[in-house]
């Protein structure tokens, strides 16, 4: 049997990161599709699932490769796929079903430019409010940008944990350049924590598979061939998960799936300050976008520009105290990132007009130019003094 | 007519019967939402007995169902059950069988929901060979959304979405089965109920991918628009158009108005199943 954590320091790319990550976490089942730019993601894992007891399949297309994963999940497995853009649209019908059905499992998007074929090969971060709203219905999700190939390995166990602590797919938002970046990563194994999947605690005939628990998160998931007779079902069910089609268990389980996400924001949200004590502006990014957006941070300081960055480590749910907070004390916020504006609308909201909330925005195809970014703080301290 | 006239069982009748396979079934769910004269009554009995005669429980396997009238299959059994999204039943339950290998997957879903919009999992997972039975109760439509025209609908016959027949050609399922890859491929219609226990126990048997068609009446949605009759009108013309031929080529075994319905167990032929030859030729092979 081959190690599951490869303790040391490596030379990797982010998506070979994020697969050690899976392996690291625990995952015993990859299903998934080729695409590119996640593809060395499934080249990597097809090597290291067998090598320690685990599976990886290659299906058919991302709609199987999604289902494929609940599957696994439900047969007790720590599951994930990962693919990009297109395959991303395709999985939306099967993480709607993942997210009814309150199923632990990872998606890693590594992001490519759209829509539709757009740039198979090139940058994207146009995939941010589809990971929010893409499947019909409501719901929350919980989505990680990953900055580097060592965040790449780190949010990928997150990722695992996050999963099986709120019981839902959990989106890591990568994109082509953090995929395709070598950098240096290390991985520690007495840093890697690792949350085990929580079994009932009661006997079949009392467990109910969805009663919450006080975090409104069921509690214990038993996995198939347990003795408890499960049914897992996508239609709106009850507690013991009868389908039950009426407006008031509707609001039940659907308002339920969202509380569970937004009434334990503090525990999931994390974001990263840089220089923002006394910042004027404040860049607020995520992902690749974050690492431009540093060089322009680093440009204004050195022309005295009181400029910090606020990083989104947790995209989705969306950081609002931090951001509603930091707006009471900022002349501005920049926003950059890859694609026509999307979390910059978030930010809009959450603001709601206490100070300026200036978008960079960028179609893809390559990473901001850092003086366009600078350009716009620069905008926006003209502006607001 | 004689079969119009049928008594009703008598309220007594009704509360003091239990269902001898009641074991298998979740008695809360019931009555299910089955027409009367509807096959799946009879499948989903088949597939209790079938159970009961392996001595199979829910320790030793569990259902996955798609959309449809046939998906809603799982939720009545008393077994680990999920209903998972249109077409995606296979899918699921590939992940589900990779993640459990010492335990049988059935999928039970019906004829659109696995060869319209499932269609590709169903050939792709038949190929690979995965451990698991697919039932498919074929009503030859979509009986849940209204009675349209689907991939098994003959030509010539009516649904609300085919209001001038259908004229596209159908899938035969045996043989899209058999060419697949399917090391067990058997249809039977749901009136020869002791055979399709049969089958069904059968193809729970064998290791990997087996296959069974069951032929069903839907007498609210096909059978009324294409003038079949009742559900027993509709028994009566299988008893009448029914062979068995077993260990044909099913590719003779395509249906429609006027041709015989060709049943019988077509392919019953092992192979190495997808885990087996991952074991094998990566696991082993490599030494890990």
């Amino acid at each position: 049997m081959g190690k599951r954590i490869l303790a040391g320091t490596h030379f990797m790319n982010g998506d070979e990161a994020c697969a050690e990550g899976a392996v690291a976490a625990g995952c015993s089942l990859f299903a998934g599709y080729p695409i590119t730019p996640q593809s060395e993601i499934a080249e990597r894992i097809s090597v290291r699932l067998p090598q320690v007891g685990g599976v990886f399949i290659q299906m058919e297309d991302e709609i199987s490769s999604l289902a494929a994963v609940l599957g696994g999940a439900w047969g007790g497995a720590k599951a994930m796929t990962a693919t990009s853009g297109p395959g991303f649209s395709l999985m939306m019908e099967n993480l709607g079903l993942g997210l009814m059905t309150e199923t632990p499992c990872v998606l890693i998007n590594i992001q490519r430019g759209g829509p539709s074929t757009g740039l198979p090969t090139l940058v994207g971060q146009g995939d941010m409010m589809q990971a929010r709203w893409g499947s019909h219905g409501d719901y929350a999700v919980i989505a990680l940008c990953p900055s580097s190939p060592q965040e790449s390995f780190e949010l990928t166990v997150d990722a695992f944990n996050l999963a099986e602590i709120y019981r839902l797919p959990v989106l890591v938002m990568s994109d082509e350049v953090v995929g395709h970046m070598y950098e240096r990563v290390d991985i520690d194994p007495d840093k890697i924590k690792i949350v085990e999947r929580k079994k009932p605690s009661l006997p079949p005939g009392e467990f109910l598979l969805y009663k919450p628990g006080p975090n409104l998160v069921p509690e214990g998931m038993p996995s198939f061939g347990d003795g408890y007779k499960v049914h897992v079902t996508g239609l709106t069910h009850d507690e013991r998960g009868y389908p039950i089609i009426d407006a008031a268990t509707q609001h039940q389980n659907v308002v339920r799936l969202r509380d569970k996400i937004y009434k334990n924001i503090d525990d999931i949200v994390r974001v990263e300050e840089t220089a923002t004590e006394d910042a004027d502006v404040v860049i607020v990014t995520y992902g690749i976008s974050a690492r431009t957006s540093l060089g322009a941070l680093n440009m204004a300081r050195d022309k005295g520009l009181k400029v910090g960055m606020l990083r989104l480590i947790t995209v989705w749910p969306f950081p609002e105290a931090i951001v509603k907070a930091m707006a009471q004390r900022v002349a501005g916020f920049v926003v950059p990132e890859i694609n026509l504006g999307q979390i910059v609308l978030e930010v809009d909201r959450v603001v709601r007009g206490d100070t300026i909330v200036r978008s960079v925005p960028h179609a893809g195809g390559d990473i901001h130019d850092p003086r366009v970014i600078l350009e716009a703080i620069e905008e926006v301290l003209a502006h607001a003094s | 007519m004689p079969a119009k006239s049928r008594a009703l069982p008598t309220p007594d009748l009704l509360t003091d019967v239990r269902h001898p396979m009641e074991k298998y079934l979740r008695m809360d769910r019931l009555p299910h939402i089955w027409c009367s004269g509807c096959g799946l009554g009879t499948a989903l009995s088949c597939f209790t007995y079938a159970l009961d005669e392996l001595g199979l429980t829910d320790a030793d396997l569990g259902v996955v169902s798609g959309i449809g009238c046939t998906g809603r299959a799982a939720g009545y059994l008393n077994l680990d059950s999920y209903h998972t999204t249109h077409g995606r039943a296979i899918a699921f339950a590939t992940g589900l069988a990779l993640a459990r290998p010492e335990k049988k997957v059935v999928v039970i879903s019906g004829d659109g929901d696995l060869f319209a919009i499932g269609g590709n999992h169903f050939i792709h997972a038949a190929r690979r060979n995965i451990n698991m039975t697919v039932l498919c109760v074929n009503n030859f439509n979509y009986g849940m959304t209204g009675g349209q025209f689907g991939p098994t609908t003959p030509i010539g016959q009516k649904g609300t979405t085919a209001p001038y027949g259908n004229f596209e050609n159908p899938f035969n399922l045996p043989y899209l089965a058999a060419s697949s890859g399917a090391v067990y491929v058997a249809r039977w219609t749901s009136l020869d109920a002791r055979r399709v226990k049969e089958a069904m126990m059968e193809a729970i048997q064998r290791p990997g991918f087996s296959f069974v068609e069951i032929i069903s009446p839907c007498p609210t949605n096909y059978g009324r628009r294409n003038r079949i009759g009742d559900g027993l009108d509709e028994l009566r013309y299988y008893q009448e158009n029914t062979v068995i031929r077993h260990g044909s080529d099913p590719k003779h075994a395509d249906l429609g108005p006027g041709k015989e319905i060709t049943v019988g167990c077509f392919v019953d032929e092992p192979r190495p199943t997808y885990l087996e030859l991952y074991n094998e030729l990566v696991v082993k092979k490599n030494q890990f």
